[in-house]
């Protein structure tokens, strides 16, 4: 267990959660028991060669994904056990995707692409702009509401994506390589935009695997072969953190 | 999510492909445009039929006197009539369980003078039995008395043709017309008719009472002694089936006429309404064809629905994923799907009215054929290409919505 003590109740607790994929006749353990709570505010980069778990572990956190075993809480609501239907709309409400490739809708505008998930939660579609809008202005482009993706610049359509991450008030931006397919200059921005948000009090959980990019999040936690092989706060260590964990080289 | 909004969705993306998009509708337009032009053809021959049996009379059956052929070897019986006015009485006093009424006629043509006018037409002598085989109705005066048949009383009805013809505007009636010499009061003019299926004037036409004609126009002493008519004019009972009513007929004048087993009819038996039905019949059968090449049409544009939306979905895998990601249910997807192929399928339904009833009516126009548009087939084409739309579109829409998330976001 890993929880800073200074939190009372956890946005996120996962317990012993594990996820193993069926491949043919064999069952191949993606996850292996990760415990790890996360608390509201944070900004956690998730780090880990491919194949130790991360992606696994981030699509379990997005509730796109049901845990072969395990617990995990989502502000104090287990959801391993819920149904499809309830993941969705549980998506809707507390979780915001911001994706490595952006994954707006063609020839939709910016507006009306910041304004997709609340479609799904029935507003009406005065209410659904005003709050794009809204979104819009705070990722700086209110002058480019009206434009469709492929008029905006790849920096752009990530400040997009990350207004419809916001949209919906979420307890949680989940951030998949959010940088991936940017530019250095424009990742920087992009990491700044994050970080401004985060400081505004949004919870980011950020999957990387570069360093400079990971050096952003308040903490860092490392994935091998299923397992967290390293949780540590980035640069105000914890003196009181968790005794198994090993100081990271800075 | 409401259905407005997902209508709008769907919409939109069937914008994105227009050329695909009604290509894909094309199969349906084709489909329902056939069934449009299928039923107004279809209904309107029937109705043209229909028109033409009620002109005729309904369920009539005509008694003639044997053809040339063989009447020539019976020539020294005298004339072709073989059939005669008693055979019609026995018929309609027999035969009463297939026959509501039979009516003798004997035709002659000739002119007929009315002042300074003349028109030269056929005449028949009949009985009050007439009108109602035929089912005339008077336009104006009255038909023949009873009194008048007895008495061969020298009155006349005018077809409308005949009476156009002799009196113009002026109303014919109690004025005087002659045939070959003999002076006829005008008491009734017939409703009009029109034209017959073959395409000749009924209403071209003259009627007296049988004895008048007989005895003093056409005065054969010879047809007189045997009081033998050209025709008989038969009106069945309703529905009743028309081949047992021949047999009956033909069983009765065999009889009367003393014919022996394998001696040949003196007489022919011609059922009109069974003509046209047989008519009506057979453009059924093209009716019903057209049908069939319309299902076909119609199935193919279904599964060319079916094969463009499974395209569709596999193109917009990331979108679809992206839609759950943010809060997206199966059900939403499914609905979102299903919407943009009964939406396409609708479309087409609508257009294939449009062309299909332009296409009517220019078949009408140029083909000269009755066209009847009906709005139930109306309803119906467009119905059936809504469920096309859900049929078709279902398992695309549910493939869609059965996906995971996850693969889909992962999809390139």
């Amino acid at each position: 267990m890993s929880a800073p003590p200074s939190v009372q109740s956890p946005l996120i607790r996962t317990v012993v959660l594990a996820k193993d994929y069926r491949l043919g006749d064999t069952t191949v353990p993606a996850l292996r028991g990760v415990s790890l709570d996360i608390a509201a505010g944070e900004f956690v980069a998730v780090m880990g060669p491919s194949g130790s778990g991360k992606s696994t572990f981030m699509n379990l956190l997005g509730c796109l994904d049901h845990p072969s075993g395990g617990e995990y809480r989502l502000d104090g609501q287990e959801i391993s056990r819920l149904s499809d239907d309830a993941l969705s709309s549980l998506r809707n409400r507390k979780i915001g995707f911001v994706f490595q490739h952006f994954n707006l809708l063609p020839r939709t505008s910016a507006l009306e692409n910041v304004a997709l998930p609340l479609l799904y939660r029935g507003l009406s579609a005065q209410e659904r702009h005003e709050r794009a809008a809204h979104r819009l202005r705070q990722v700086g482009l209110a002058e480019r509401m009206g434009h469709h993706p492929v008029q905006l610049s790849g920096g752009q359509q990530q400040r997009v994506a990350i207004a419809r991450a916001l949209v919906g008030d979420p307890a949680l931006v989940l951030a998949d390589e959010p940088t991936g397919a940017l530019d250095s200059r424009t990742g920087v921005e992009i990491m700044a935009l994050l970080q401004q948000l985060n400081r505004e009090g949004i919870t980011v959980v950020l999957v990387t695997h570069e360093h400079d990019i990971a050096a952003y999040a308040d903490r860092i936690i490392h994935f091998r072969d299923g397992r967290v092989v390293d949780d540590l706060a980035n640069r105000q260590r914890d003196a009181q953190a968790d005794l198994s964990l090993q100081p990271a080289p800075t | 999510m409401n259905f407005y909004a997902t209508l709008l969705i769907a919409l939109k993306a069937l914008r994105v492909n227009k050329m695909r998009s009604a290509l894909t509708m094309l199969g349906i337009i084709i489909g329902v445009a056939a069934v449009i032009v299928m039923v107004a053809v279809g209904s309107g021959a029937r109705a043209q039929v229909e028109a033409q049996i009620k002109s005729l009379g309904a369920n009539l059956m005509m008694v003639f006197s044997a053809s040339p052929t063989f009447t020539g070897a019976r020539a020294a019986a005298g004339a072709t009539h073989t059939i005669s006015e008693e055979d019609a009485y026995a018929i309609g006093r027999e035969l009463t369980d297939v026959v509501v009424a039979a009516a003798p006629a004997l035709r002659g043509s000739g002119q007929i003078v009315a002042g300074n006018s003349n028109w030269s037409t056929s005449f028949y002598g009949v009985t009050p039995e007439y009108f109602d085989v035929r089912e005339w109705s008077i336009a104006e005066g009255r038909f023949f008395e009873p009194a008048e048949i007895n008495g061969a009383a020298k009155v006349v009805v005018l077809g409308k043709t005949v009476a156009d013809n002799l009196f113009g505007d002026a109303s014919p009636i109690d004025q005087t017309v002659r045939i070959r010499t003999v002076p006829l009061t005008v008491v009734g003019v017939l409703a009009a008719k029109g034209q017959s299926p073959g395409g000749s004037d009924l209403d071209d036409v003259l009627l007296m009472p049988i004895t008048t004609a007989r005895n003093r126009v056409l005065g054969s002493t010879s047809l007189a002694k045997s009081r033998s008519v050209g025709s008989i004019q038969i009106k069945l009972i309703d529905g009743i089936d028309s081949q047992y009513a021949e047999d009956r007929v033909r069983e009765l004048l065999r009889q009367r006429h003393r014919l022996q087993p394998g001696q040949d009819d003196d007489f022919t038996l011609r059922n009109l309404t069974e003509i046209l039905q047989t008519r009506e019949e057979s453009s059924r059968v093209m009716a019903l064809l057209l049908a069939a090449v319309a299902s076909v049409s119609l199935l193919v544009g279904g599964i060319g629905i079916m094969n463009i939306m499974l395209v569709s979905v596999t193109e917009r895998t990331r979108e679809i994923g992206l839609r759950r990601a943010v809060g997206a249910k199966a059900g939403d997807i499914l609905r979102q799907f299903l919407v943009e192929a009964i939406t396409l399928a609708l479309i087409g339904g609508l257009v294939g009215v449009l062309l299909g009833s332009a296409g009517a009516q220019a078949i009408g126009a140029l083909a000269g054929w009755p066209i009847q548009l009906s709005a139930s087939a109306t309803l119906l084409a467009v119905s059936f290409s809504a469920a096309i739309g859900i049929f078709f579109g279902f398992y695309p829409a549910r493939k869609a919505a059965r996906m995971s998330p996850i693969e889909a976001l992962r999809h390139e």
